[in-house]
């Protein structure tokens, strides 16, 4: 089972509270991992990453076990802690500066 | 006994304000999707309790959301807004040709006679369209497509379709302003489209007469005369008589700004009295303020020309906010009644068709959109 940490915002919109627990089949990317992600929760699609080009979105990070894996490819094999659920993937919203 | 309803979008979520007629007492719900930039929520004139909702931050991008219960819940609805075709180029700051890309939806007009239909005005400036209560979108393509399109420049806040008007006496018009490259009108349901920016004058680009590439900040439209538009300009006020096809300046005595008269961003029309419109002046291009720091609406009643500063009860001093272009709306109440809000948070009320105000709220984020829905 695959634990996914969402920001706190699109938690609200998902309306989920804590983790997010996932199947998913194959190969654990970050790819596979927001295909079943949004196929729970179509509501996020658009969110994280385009909706046609499937880049992920500029303020968007992605990080797991120490590390910020944001510039790997999403067809990238995930470290085996998360592909076990020993650690999670985290989704994370990037530092705004203090805009607004 | 009639109620209205407030619709206010601002920079960290959407606020909903209540009212019996007499708009003295008020509720207050929200934020709504706290922390969320809400570029617009607006109703439907067919079914008041359907409400419409661009949601969108930075981060996360553009959400649509719906209520059926007049604000009380909401559901996310179809997000992607996909340019028609291959969406081409349009002209960047330098001047270079720029890809369309998709940011936000800046403005919401649900169609007069289904509430399942609503166009949406997006940046970079395209106009969408929804048949089905938001479940899709798909673009009208035609004003792209117009010839100027790969001509068209973006304002500084960005090149925003800002402005939607639906004719209620021919459903084949559609009017549309685009920041910075002007007013459009089709007269085939958005199939085609003709610019209509001739008598506006722009002395910030090359040719000030240009077809295209005029920095309109917002049109109004009283429903019982559509062939009249008003039109708040980057600078200037006019108005067209034959809709769009030529327009006039009518700033009139509008406060001077080192030798030119009427910047501002909203424009709005009387519910009953057709030649009566409203604007807010605000101090030049570059500072975005109330001239002499006093918030003050401005009235004409005969259409534009001579115009009268409303005062009672907006600051007159000391006030250094501005009102954004969508931040205005007037209900259809006997005594009729204007609201707006400013980028200092307050919403203020007259119920008296402007001659004195109240704020209903004075603490909110920045508002950057107003709607009033009148209410049976």
């Amino acid at each position: 089972m695959i634990r996914v940490v969402l920001p706190a915002h699109l938690r609200t919109l998902a309306q989920v509270s804590g983790e997010v627990q996932l199947d998913v089949a194959g190969p654990v990317t970050s790819r596979s991992i927001l295909d079943a992600l949004e196929a729970r929760y179509p509501m996020l699609q658009g969110t994280i990453r385009d909706h046609v080009t499937k880049e992920r979105r500029a303020f968007v990070r992605f990080f797991a076990c120490q590390e910020d894996l944001s510039h790997d490819s999403p067809d990238a094999p995930l470290p085996d802690a998360v592909a076990s659920g020993a650690e999670p993937f985290l989704v994370v919203g990037a530092i705004a500066g203090g805009i607004y | 006994m009639s109620k209205v309803r407030v619709l206010v979008g601002t920079r960290k979520g959407a606020f909903i304000l209540e009212s019996d007629g007499k708009r003295q007492k008020w509720d207050v719900s929200g934020p709504h999707f706290a922390g969320w930039e809400l570029y617009h929520v607006k109703g439907s004139p067919v079914d008041p309790n359907r409400l419409y909702a661009s949601q969108s931050s930075g981060w996360f991008g553009q959400l649509m959301q719906r209520s059926n219960d007049g604000g009380k819940t909401w559901e996310p609805v179809d997000n992607k807004f996909v340019y028609d075709g291959v969406p081409g180029t349009h002209k960047w700051y330098d001047g270079t040709p720029h890809p369309w890309e998709f940011k936000r939806v800046w403005h919401l007009e649900p169609s007069l006679t289904d509430p399942d239909t609503v166009y949406a005005g997006v940046e970079d400036a395209a106009l969408f369209r929804t048949t089905d209560g938001g479940k899709s979108w798909n673009e009208l393509a035609g004003l792209r497509g117009h010839g100027t399109g790969s001509g068209w420049q973006p304002g500084a806040g960005g090149l925003g379709l800002h402005t939607i008007i639906l004719d209620p006496k021919d459903p084949k018009r559609i009017f549309i302003a685009i920041s910075a490259a002007g007013a459009f009108r089709s007269d085939d349901a958005g199939a085609t489209w003709k610019a209509i920016n001739r008598g506006l004058r722009s002395e910030y680009i090359p040719d000030p007469n240009a077809e295209v590439g005029h920095c309109v900040h917002h049109m109004a439209m009283h429903p019982s005369r559509p062939g009249v538009l008003f039109m708040q300009k980057h600078w200037d006020v006019l108005r067209s008589d034959n809709a769009g096809d030529l327009w006039k300046e009518v700033n009139g005595n509008l406060p001077d700004d080192v030798g030119k008269r009427g910047f501002g961003f909203v424009i709005d029309v009387h519910a009953h009295e057709p030649e009566t419109i409203y604007v807010v002046p605000i101090k030049s291009d570059s500072q975005h303020f109330p001239h002499e720091g006093k918030l003050r609406v401005y009235r004409s009643k005969t259409g534009g020309d001579e115009w009268e500063p409303l005062t009672k009860g907006l600051p007159q001093s000391n006030c250094y906010v501005n009102v954004l272009r969508d931040a205005m709306a007037i209900d259809s109440l006997d005594s009729c009644g204007v609201y707006f809000g400013t980028t200092g948070g307050q919403v203020y009320a007259s119920a008296d068709a402007g001659d004195s105000w109240m704020p209903i709220v004075r603490d909110l984020p920045a508002v950057l959109s107003v709607e009033v829905q009148t209410l049976a």
